[in-house]
């Protein structure tokens, strides 16, 4: 089973109601949902749709093609009656015109009878639920669930009415559901909360605010501070005093957010304050486009700050990676007292998976903070590995921490010596040495040492993998690279599978192929083929697998 | 004294009024029994904000126009410090005054003295925010051609429930208001005149001490409209003193696990509390 459903409207029409009663009721169907949000930077009018998958399969990406489409206006119909497939179906109210085959429902008119307009999308989904075979007890649970008793009867009542209108087609088979559904933002916050973050701060900024949101909702249930900054200057330098203080400390924002971050992120480096910071990506220059998705941010993050300083910089793939990743993230920053960059994007950030429940048992918390110490205490002692104790200011009778951003000597004192400047920039790039000995090799799926070798990074995995996938079981010797850790960059595995591969294909989200880049100056490797997406719309499992199927 | 606060040699000129500033911080943690690891100062850059290197406590010294920020995050990570920011005319009013007025909106438990040399010390003598119209500078050689920043005017009409001005040359007066705005709940402003002896000709220690005054016993330091009208005076006389003073909510108190609860920095960390999230998503 894999079926696809587009629902789509004018800003403001309540699609996301929609999606979420119809993605929740399909999970508790026991099926695999991935759901996709395709906004426009407005909040009434204009096109906005949910592409909405649901697979036996696990599934992280949306097809090309659909098996319904559900039109709440007529230029839904315009923009996606192409993609219908010929056994597919269009539905909308009767007072949807359209140069299409379109099931017409009474969606507003039973609305009226029901003296309610609000309830018309439930009307809709009744209907479609029915079409699909699916019992009307599992939604009104979710119904149930979802809203007060006041609101969620009246939904009810619209939920069977749109069971009326409609006649089966499919009869879905109901399956046990052990699922969680989420989506990119959420994995990331849960992970920083699991980690045990108590210090999150940000400038709202699409499309990474879902982050905010969600530890500020969480905020007084785990004793997290949470503060709206007055601008991502100030984001950076706050996290940065917190962590100074002890407690675990995180900011996010998008491209634009960052790049005033980046002369605090210098400062992380020099002052060796550990801290963990998220880009959730939008396609820029500038304000570029700031509700679509790219990956153009890959150099900027693993450069961005004056001066030499070691940083990781790690790229999320997938919700559960998400989860898992910011909590390791915050375990390396303090394990190296560094600055660990996530690199996310809006296609992560917004696309809702199913997952199994995440393992909290198996987390662990590194801190390596000292409660003690045996000697008199300097911030930035040289130790062989470049990494020097830590200890939290006020913590420790007689014991004083002092950082500073000027070059400084072992107490974190000024110095003009260029003897001791020498020393502390090797400290700190020391770490960086012991760093890259720890860093994961990219994710290999499909053929163990194929011809045709793809690599790709971060959220393209979804997409990537399932062309793959589906080109390997026609035979064809491949098999891709997804990059996780991308900075120290890793380059084992790649150098391995270079040695068989007759053709290296590099699929990414942006114009300029930076990962490619980066494998030629790391690994000395040049890909053969570039697959690059920039329009801002996230690459399709079904595109993917085309523009590969072109090259090979 | 005692020499629980170790000092190190200043790298100021002699003359310099930091020096007065840094014996009457010495001097108020000292009278207010606070122990050096108990104590953060926070600074951006300048010569002001060299304080954390010359007097031994907990010290952040941080980016120039960013002493606010990390300072924040301090005191919400732990709101046992005491947290004293240490910074410049340029550092505070110029490169980080969007913090300065957003710090005084959230009103948050720190201590903020301005070293207002009205010039750019460290930089040789550029204006700074603070700098008069029409004074001559080492880059505006024709003079400056804009209107200052207020400082403590600009603190009043945002709502700081602690502005005071001292005086570097004054320095049991100094460590008065010190001690006051560290004990004072909420975010204290200090702006102290500091003559630079190299780079401002103008505002010199003879300048300041001709000038100022303290403001009489009688003063309602209560009344806004009193203390705005002594917030603007700053020509042939300028008022020393705590301008104004009232107690408000502060930025902690309105969190309640924070003021209710531990420290967030003495917090047990554990993973399986989160467990319950999940429920969330099913
Ligand atoms: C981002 C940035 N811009 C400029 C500077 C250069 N700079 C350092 S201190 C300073 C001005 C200092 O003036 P003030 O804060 O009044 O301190 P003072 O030296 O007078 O005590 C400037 C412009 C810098 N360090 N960082
Ligand atoms: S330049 Fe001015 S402010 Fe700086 S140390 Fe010298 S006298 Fe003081
Ligand atoms: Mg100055």
């Amino acid at each position: 089973m894999d079926l696809s459903l587009i629902i789509g409207g004018q800003a403001g029409q309540g699609m996301d109601t929609f999606a979420s009663l119809f993605e929740k009721t399909m999970k508790r169907c026991g099926y695999n949902v991935y759901a996709y949000s395709d906004y426009m930077s407005r909040i009434r009018g204009g096109h906005n749709f949910f592409n909405i998958r649901i697979s036996s399969e696990s599934i992280l990406a949306v097809k090309d093609d659909i098996d319904i489409l559900f039109a709440l206006d007529e230029e839904t119909i315009k923009v996606h009656k192409h993609k219908v497939k010929d056994t597919g179906i269009i539905i909308a109210d009767e007072s949807i015109k359209g140069e299409a085959d379109i099931t017409h429902l009474k969606l507003s008119d039973t609305a009226r009878k029901l003296k309610n307009p609000r309830v018309i999308n439930t009307i809709g989904l009744g209907a479609i639920l029915k079409y699909l075979g699916v019992p009307v007890h599992i939604a009104s649970e979710v119904i149930r669930e979802e809203f007060n008793e006041e609101i969620a009867n009246a939904n009810l009542k619209a939920l069977e009415e749109g069971y009326r209108l409609m006649d089966a087609k499919y009869h879905l088979d109901i399956r046990e559901d052990n699922n969680i559904l989420i989506n990119g933002n959420e994995a990331v916050a849960l992970g920083a909360i699991a980690a045990g973050c108590k210090f999150y701060c940000g400038y709202p900024m699409t499309p990474s605010t879902g982050i905010l949101n969600f530890m500020a909702r969480h905020a007084d249930e785990f004793n997290i501070a949470v503060d709206q900054v007055e601008d991502e200057v100030a984001a950076l330098n706050m996290a940065l005093g917190a962590s100074y203080a002890g407690v675990r400390a995180m900011t996010g924002s998008s491209g634009g957010g960052f790049a005033l971050m980046v002369e605090a992120l210098s400062l992380a480096g020099i002052i060796e304050v550990p801290v963990v910071l998220i880009n959730v990506q939008r396609p820029g220059p500038a304000t570029g486009f700031p509700t679509r998705t790219e990956q153009a941010d890959l150099r900027f993050m693993i450069h961005a700050g004056h001066g030499e300083f070691p940083r990781m910089v790690i790229a999320l793939r997938d919700t559960e990676d998400a989860f898992y990743q910011t909590i390791r993230a915050f375990n390396i920053a303090e394990k190296y007292n560094i600055p660990v960059l996530l690199i996310s994007d809006q296609h992560l950030a917004d696309g809702v998976t199913t997952k199994k429940p995440f393992n909290f048992r198996d987390i662990s918390i590194e801190r390596n903070i000292q409660s003690s110490i045996e000697e008199e205490y300097k911030t930035y002692r040289l130790t062989e590995s470049g990494i020097s104790p830590r200890i939290i200011p006020g913590k420790i009778e007689g014991a004083t921490v002092l950082v500073d951003s000027d070059e400084h000597d072992e107490y974190g004192h000024i110095t003009e010596s260029g003897e001791i400047r020498t020393k502390m920039v090797d400290k700190r790039l020391r770490k960086f040495e012991l760093l890259k000995e720890e860093i994961n090799e990219p994710w290999l799926i499909g053929d163990e040492s194929p011809e045709n070798l793809v690599v790709c990074w971060g959220s393209t995995y979804g997409a990537v993998k399932e062309a793959v996938e589906n080109l390997k079981d026609e035979g064809i010797s491949i098999g891709t690279l997804v990059f996780g850790d991308i900075w120290p960059f890793p380059t084992k595995k790649l150098l391995e599978l270079n040695k068989k591969a007759r053709k290296i294909i590099d699929v990414e989200q942006n114009a300029t192929a930076q990962l490619d880049s980066l494998i030629r100056e790391e690994a000395l490797i040049k890909s053969d083929v570039k697959i690059l997406k920039y329009d801002g719309r996230p690459f399709t499992a079904d595109e993917v697998y085309r523009r590969i199927k072109e090259v090979l | 004294m005692s020499c629980q606060y170790e000092l190190y040699e200043p790298s100021w000129c002699p003359g310099c009024g930091n020096y007065m500033i840094r014996t009457a911080l010495k001097m108020a943690l000292e009278e207010l029994g606070i122990k050096p690891h108990e104590v953060v100062i926070v600074s951006g850059i300048g010569q002001a904000a060299k304080m954390p290197h010359y007097i031994k406590v907990n010290g952040f010294n941080g980016l120039h126009g960013r002493a606010l920020p990390p300072a924040i995050g301090i005191k919400m990570a732990n709101k046992n410090l005491h947290v004293i920011v240490e910074s410049g005319d340029g550092d505070t009013y110029g490169e980080g005054g969007n913090h300065f007025i957003h710090a005084i909106r959230r009103n948050i438990d720190i201590a903020h003295f301005v070293h207002d040399n009205q010039i750019y010390g460290l930089t040789k003598g550029q204006a700074s925010p603070t700098t008069a119209m029409g004074q001559v500078t080492t880059l505006q050689f024709d003079g400056v051609k804009v209107e200052p920043v207020k400082p403590l005017a600009l603190a009043l009409t945002m709502g700081a429930g602690f502005v005071a001005r001292g005086f570097s040359g004054d320095i049991p007066h100094l460590v008065g208001l010190m001690k006051e705005a560290i004990k004072y709940r909420g975010y204290a402003l200090v702006d102290i005149l500091q003559p630079c002896v190299v780079w401002n000709k103008v505002n010199t220690f003879s300048w300041y001490k001709n000038r100022v005054y303290y403001l009489p016993e009688s003063y309602d330091y209560t009344n806004k409209e009193e203390a705005m009208k002594k917030a603007l005076e700053f020509d042939d006389r300028i008022p020393i003193g705590i301008l104004y003073k009232v107690e408000k909510e502060t930025y902690l108190d309105k969190f309640d696990f924070i003021k209710e609860g531990p420290a967030l920095v003495d917090l047990e960390l554990n993973p399986l509390d989160a467990e319950k999230l999940m429920d969330e998503f099913r």
